[in-house]
Formats: C-alpha cells, sequence, structure tokens
C-alpha cells in the first residue's frame, strides 16, 4: 500500500477524506499495546455483556494505558475503577460472570496477582467442573508479566506456571502485535475463563497491522485460531526453539544470529500454554531431531520443564541430543541493573545450540 | 458513581426514618428479640427496637410457612446426622440450633433473588426449593455440587470461607447494571468474619451500593476457636458503620425476630439503598461436623443452656398460644417432613453412580486434546479391569 498524506481539500468529499484518512492509518505502525487497546474496544462494542474493571483502569486508562480512553467512550458501566483488593475485583468478576457478564480484568502487575489466587485456583478454575457443567465463567484476567524493562521487586515476575498448573484455566500470551489483538479477542469470546499473560516488555513494539482489517476477519469468522494453536515463528531445519511470550523475539534474534553461521533454527511460538499444542511442537522436533524451550521464568518446574518432557515423550526416537533449556535462573526476580544477567539472551541460546551434539 | 453519592442516599434514608446517618449505620443497641424463649411475645419495649430500627410482626401467615420449613429443616438435619452414623453419607456440617436463621435467609427472598451459602446452610439451600438430594450430593462424597445454580438463582455452598462473599457482590453488580432489582443473601460465619474476602466483599458492595444483605450465624465457635479469639469488635453488625453500611444484630434462634429482620433488610436493599450487615446470635447444637469432637473445646453445660433457646420450641410454643398452629396443622407439618426425610433416606441408601469418565467432561467447556487422551487412558484401564 503507497503512503498517502490526507490534506483538507474543500473539492474532496467527507467519505473520500476519510478514506484517505484510514488508508493513512493503516501504514502507521501499531503498537502492541494499542492493539490490546483496540481489542478490548472492539469486544465492547460486540458484546454488551463485556464489562472491565480493575485498579486505574477508568479515568486514568490502567498504569500501561491498555484501557485507555475506554471510560470515556462507554462510561463508568462498562469501564469502571475498582477499590484497592485483587481477591475483591476476581470474586466480583466470578459473580458477574456467573450474572451473564464478562468481565475482563486487570491486575496491575504480575506479583499483585498474588492476593486474588485462592479465587482463581478454587473458583475460577473450578466453578465450571463443580456445577457438572451448568455454570460457565467467561472472564479474562489480564495480568501484564515478565521483566526487561527495568522493573523493580514484585514488576517482573513470571507466574504463568502457577495458573498452567491449574486444572481449568486457559493461558495465553501473544508475542506479536497481532496475536495481542486476536488472542484478547478469543480469549473474550472464550466459554472458558482465561488468563491472559501480556509481556510488558512488548507493550511498546511496533508491527504494521491493519486493526481495522484484522478486526473485519475476526468477527467474520475468517481469522486463524490461535487457541491450541503454536505459531511457527521462523521456520528452520537444524533445532527447535520453543519459546513463548516475551522470550520469542529473543529466540528470533538468536536464530538469526545462527542462519549467519549457517544453522537454521525452527523457531516455535507457543501462544497459549493451555491448551498446549504437542502436534505443532512435536511435528518440528521431529523433523530437526533437536530442541531447546525458551522461557523467562525460573526453570525449576517450570512450563519449560513441562514441555521438554512432553516432547522427550512423544519424540524420544526422534532426538539426537537431549532437550534443552535456556530459562530465568532459580533466584527471585533480580534488581534493573542485574535483570540483563538473569534473563535468557541469545547468545545463552546459542550457547546451548552449541551443546546439542552436532556431528563433527 | 462517587462517594458522595453513597452519602446522599445513606443520609436520606436516614432522614425518612428521622435518625441521624451514624444512628442508621450502627445496629440499635440491644439485638432485635420479638419471642421469649418459651415462645412468649416481647413487651413492645423489649423488642431492642428504636426509632429507625423498627420492625413490625410478620403476618400469621408467614409465620406459619417459615415454622414449616423450620420444622422440616430440623427433621433434614437429624435425618443428615442419622444417615452419616449409618456410614450412607460421607460428611455433614449439621445446623441444628440454627434453623431458624437457616429458614429466615432464604424466606426473605423473592423468586428472582440469589442466595450464597455455606457448607452448614443446607437448610436454607433445601428452602430456596433445592430438591433435597440434590442439597446432599456433595456430602456424600460426589465431585460436584449436586444443582443448577442458575435453575434456583443459588449458589453451590461455599467451602473456603467468605470467597462466596464476592461471588454474590458480582451477580448483585450485574443485575444492577442491568437495571434489574435482584437482591442478594450473602451468608458466613462468625470465625469467617476474619477471613481477607469478607472485608472486601462488605467494602465491594458498599462502594458500588448494591444490594447484598450479608448475612452472619454468630455461633459463638469457629471449629474449636471461640469468637473473642476472631475479633475485638463491640459486635460483628457494628463493623458494617465502617463500610458505610447499616448493621443489625438480631436473635438468632427467634424466627419471628428473624424475618422481621431479614424482610426489612431485603426491602431496603431493594429500593437501593445499598447493602446491610445482619448478625444473628445463634448456637451450634452439635460438633462441628461428624469428624469434630467439640468436648474438646467447649462445656457440656454450656450446650445444655442453649436447649431452653432452641429455635423450633419456641416458634411451636407461640403458634400453639396464638392458636395459629392446629393440630391437623401440625400433623401436616410433620407429615411434610418425614416425607423429605424419607426422601433422603431412600435416595443416600443407593449407591451414587458417577462414571468415572465424566470427571474429564467439564473441566473446561470442550475437552482439550490432553484430557481426551487421559480419559481414554483411563477407559482403557477401566475395560481390562473388567476383562
Ligand atoms: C479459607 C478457609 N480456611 C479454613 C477452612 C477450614 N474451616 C472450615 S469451617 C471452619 C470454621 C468456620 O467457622 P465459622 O465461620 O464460625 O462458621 P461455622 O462453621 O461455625 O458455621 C474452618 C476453619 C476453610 N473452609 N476455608
Ligand atoms: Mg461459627
Amino acid at each position: 500500500m503507497t503512503a498517502t498524506t490526507s490534506r483538507v481539500n474543500p473539492n474532496v468529499s467527507d467519505a473520500t477524506a476519510r478514506a484517505a484518512a484510514q488508508a493513512a492509518n493503516e501504514n502507521q505502525p501499531v503498537t502492541f499495546g494499542k492493539a490490546l487497546n483496540t481489542a478490548l474496544a472492539d469486544a465492547l462494542v460486540a458484546n454488551d455483556s463485556v464489562v472491565i474493571f480493575g485498579e486505574d483502569v477508568g479515568t486514568l486508562g490502567g498504569v500501561f494505558r491498555i484501557t485507555d480512553g475506554l471510560t470515556e467512550r462507554f462510561g463508568t458501566d462498562r469501564c469502571f475503577d475498582t477499590p484497592l483488593a485483587e481477591s475483591g475485583i476476581v470474586g466480583m468478576a466470578i459473580g458477574m460472570a456467573i450474572n451473564e457478564m464478562r468481565p475482563v480484568i486487570e491486575m496491575q502487575f504480575d506479583a499483585f496477582a498474588y492476593p486474588a489466587f485462592e479465587q482463581i485456583a478454587s473458583h475460577v478454575a473450578k466453578m465450571h467442573n463443580r456445577t457438572r457443567g451448568n455454570v460457565e465463567l467467561p472472564m479474562v484476567i489480564r495480568i501484564p508479566y515478565a521483566g526487561g524493562v527495568g522493573g523493580v521487586e514484585h514488576h517482573c515476575d513470571s507466574s504463568e506456571a502457577y495458573y498452567a498448573h491449574t486444572p481449568g484455566l486457559k493461558v495465553f500470551t501473544p508475542a506479536t502485535v497481532k496475536d495481542a489483538y486476536l488472542m484478547l479477542r478469543e480469549a473474550i469470546d472464550s466459554p472458558d475463563p482465561v488468563v491472559f499473560f501480556e509481556p510488558k516488555k512488548l507493550y511498546w513494539s511496533k508491527e504494521q497491522v491493519d486493526l481495522a482489517a484484522l478486526a473485519a476477519e475476526y468477527e467474520a469468522k475468517r481469522a486463524a485460531r490461535t487457541e491450541g494453536s503454536a505459531r511457527i515463528a521462523r521456520a528452520g531445519s537444524d533445532a527447535t526453539l520453543i519459546t513463548y511470550g516475551p522470550s520469542v523475539s529473543t529466540a528470533m534474534e538468536a536464530a538469526k544470529l545462527a542462519a549467519e553461521e549457517g544453522i537454521s533454527l525452527e523457531v516455535i511460538d507457543i501462544r497459549t500454554i493451555v491448551p498446549f499444542d504437542d502436534e505443532t511442537v512435536c511435528a518440528s522436533v521431529r523433523k530437526t531431531g533437536r530442541a531447546i524451550v525458551v522461557a523467562e521464568a525460573q526453570g525449576f518446574v517450570s512450563v519449560a520443564s513441562e514441555i521438554v518432557a512432553r516432547v522427550q515423550e512423544r519424540c524420544f526416537h526422534s532426538l539426537a541430543a537431549p532437550v534443552l533449556r535456556v530459562t530465568g535462573f532459580d533466584i527471585p526476580y533480580p534488581a534493573p541493573t542485574l535483570e540483563k544477567y538473569n534473563l535468557p539472551s541469545a547468545e545463552r541460546i546459542l550457547d546451548a545450540v552449541d551443546q546439542l551434539q552436532w556431528e563433527a | 458513581m462517587s462517594t458522595e453519592a453513597h452519602e446522599d442516599r445513606i443520609s436520606e434514608v436516614s432522614k425518612k426514618f428521622g435518625i441521624t446517618p451514624e444512628d442508621y449505620m450502627l445496629p440499635a443497641r440491644h439485638m432485635i428479640n420479638l419471642l421469649d424463649p418459651d415462645g412468649t411475645l416481647r413487651e413492645q419495649s423489649d423488642q431492642g427496637t428504636e426509632p429507625g430500627h423498627e420492625y413490625p410482626l410478620p403476618s400469621p401467615a408467614e409465620l406459619m410457612d417459615a415454622y414449616s420449613a423450620l420444622a422440616v429443616g430440623r427433621r433434614v438435619n437429624d435425618q443428615n446426622s442419622a444417615l452419616v452414623r449409618q456410614g450412607r453419607m460421607a460428611v455433614y456440617p449439621s445446623s441444628h440450633g440454627q434453623e431458624a436463621c437457616q429458614v429466615a435467609a432464604s424466606l426473605c427472598l423473592e423468586a428472582g433473588d440469589w442466595l450464597f451459602p455455606t457448607y452448614r446452610d443446607t437448610v436454607a439451600v433445601l428452602t430456596k426449593g433445592v430438591a433435597p438430594m440434590e442439597v446432599m450430593t456433595s456430602f456424600r462424597g460426589e465431585w460436584h455440587c449436586g444443582y443448577d445454580p442458575k435453575a434456583y438463582n443459588c449458589a453451590p455452598m461455599s467451602t473456603p470461607l467468605t470467597t462466596q462473599l464476592l461471588h454474590a457482590v458480582g451477580v448483585a453488580h450485574a443485575a444492577k447494571l442491568r437495571g434489574e432489582n435482584t437482591v442478594v443473601v450473602a451468608m458466613c460465619g462468625d470465625g469467617a468474619t476474619s477471613e481477607g474476602d469478607f472485608h472486601e466483599a462488605l467494602n465491594f458492595a458498599a462502594v458500588f451500593k448494591l444490594p447484598v444483605i450479608f448475612f452472619v450465624q454468630n455461633n459463638k465457635y469457629a471449629i474449636s476457636v471461640p469468637l473473642a479469639q476472631q475479633s475485638a469488635a463491640p459486635s460483628l453488625a457494628h463493623k458494617a458503620v465502617g463500610y458505610g453500611m447499616a448493621g443489625e444484630r438480631v436473635d438468632g434462634n427467634d424466627l419471628m425476630a428473624l424475618m422481621a429482620v431479614m424482610g426489612r433488610a431485603v426491602r431496603l436493599a431493594r429500593e437501593g439503598n445499598g447493602p446491610l450487615l445482619i448478625e444473628a446470635h445463634t448456637y451450634r447444637m452439635q460438633a462441628h461436623t461428624n469428624a469434630d469432637d467439640d468436648k474438646r473445646y467447649r462445656e457440656d453445660a454450656e450446650v445444655k443452656g442453649w436447649i431452653a433457646k432452641d429455635p423450633v420450641t419456641r416458634m411451636q410454643a407461640y403458634l400453639d398460644d396464638a392458636g395459629l398452629l392446629t393440630e391437623a396443622a401440625q400433623a401436616k407439618i410433620t407429615e411434610r417432613a418425614e416425607s423429605v426425610a424419607k426422601k433422603l433416606r431412600d435416595g443416600m441408601n443407593q449407591d451414587a453412580d458417577t462414571p468415572p469418565s465424566e470427571l474429564f467432561e467439564h473441566v473446561f467447556a470442550s475437552k482439550t486434546t490432553q484430557l481426551a487422551e487421559q480419559q481414554a487412558l483411563l477407559a482403557d484401564e477401566l475395560a481390562r479391569e473388567e476383562a
């Protein structure tokens, strides 16, 4: 699409001017945060039962501005601030979902979702099962997570394993601007509760995405589903990097560097930890015969560990080397000045690639 | 909605009663008590009422219906305890002694209103209209709650203390946003008021001005721990004022007083005056559950002292004296209670027969690939066992 500048021209009709303005917009790169914001707005338009609430999500638009402008546009009945109480936010959302609403709630930061853990583990995850399928809880718990932004303690946790370990919760984590939009729309429309992890270091990342076209595609059900469907982020033939969320960009960087050395790495973006797409992951590993799981969370008893186990159970006879992990260390998330030593880096991934027992 | 609007509403309703907002929110000096333990109607000056805390007597018809539910509730409690002793039921937290609270919690509601009960509140759930065997499903060791909450507007009985109060707040909030005037009764025990979710639920309900009645059955113990070790508040009802809502104390073994207090609370809430906190003073006459040994933490004499305050004999004596409870009426009520007890005996004497394969069916709205694989694995194991 060619760039068009929209000039105010009295000879051009309103519609043409609008089309021109839109064409200009289509060419603007869109941030990850804007894609989430648009997904929320579009969901509010699409379904009257969608309500958004949390801490500072109203007037302020959220500390990351993901709900920016929603209260102004949709009113305080659709997007509002709550008292400071995470268990209260989740518990109230459960009741609203029981009573035919679709709450989309924001936990301000990863570690501040912990006060709500009882509500999430004991009720969000289990209400459908407890009521033998009679009560669905279509709700989304949005959690900005992970590091890489120089955040202090309590602001950088990768807490996905707690939720993924709990039967009854779906766990999504987008890694691209396009997926940010599509996956949030899918999460909101899901009959099941979804814990939606937003890698906060990606909020300001940009891609050339036509959100209006994407919305139309989604609403016409023409968009490919992301739930339970891992994405091949980069095709390759020598080894597979299996990753998700904030680590996808790091894996992509490693793959680029490896290519310069003549090693072809395939990168798989898991997208939804629950439900897990064994098929795509295993097809890739069977093809390449080597795999490394990359994740920012501490590695001990982690999602990465689970992926390794699944791969070796299913692909053992195709493997030429042990499946390795490159993860955060088993330490509390370090201070901003030290986080770079903890985060999986492209170099650390390439070191692991070197260990994949290549024949001389 | 702004806090100012809320204060306005509280001052408006208190003005209507001719009292200050503080006097509206603070419980009356004495708990509301209409019937003496022996069933005599108290002098009006002894009922604990005050200006703005006035409680007209329920009608004879209301009292008769409530007494009928009370008698059924007592019979159900005793039947269930017997079924536990016979090994037909896994566990039962009896509300023997608390049946008046149970009955009032449900009878004050209209059909579209919601109830959020705890494990102790089987009689309230039964009174809400849930079929007897459905109510007791979880206590016989089943994996699900036994009834469809949406069919009865009655949540599953909650085990994690006070978590359900927040769900009650959410149900009320959703209804309010849609312009429906649903009222919600949310139940918990005295010990449970120490939990964080108790605070969060009351605060949310008050801030969003939601029609929720928080109904606390103060039966003096949380398993073994007496109330003095849970709270230093002047009373549990006094906690209301800290949230900006009205609180009241009521004799929890006096069905007439409970009907009056809960009825007024529901009316106030439905009129848009926000939530209320009602504390009912009662006593758990049996151990916490059949697995508990209450001799380790309370004196026999204390328990015996409460026999004279029994809610069933008290109401029966009043209705008898008032000439409302004819022999024929009592016979009919007894017959109803016996038929519910029989339903429970017959139901519990049949073995529960849930196929293990169903354990995988409702984890999500539709089964994941992984759950389908695990379901197949179990099915295969069972098939081999049978072969
Ligand atoms: C969050 C939580 N903590 C502990 C328990 C275990 N427990 C079950 S009942 C109970 C006592 C509750 O006492 P109270 O609220 O007074 O209600 P009562 O049993 O007297 O009706 C406890 C500690 C629980 N169910 N949930
Ligand atoms: Mg108690």
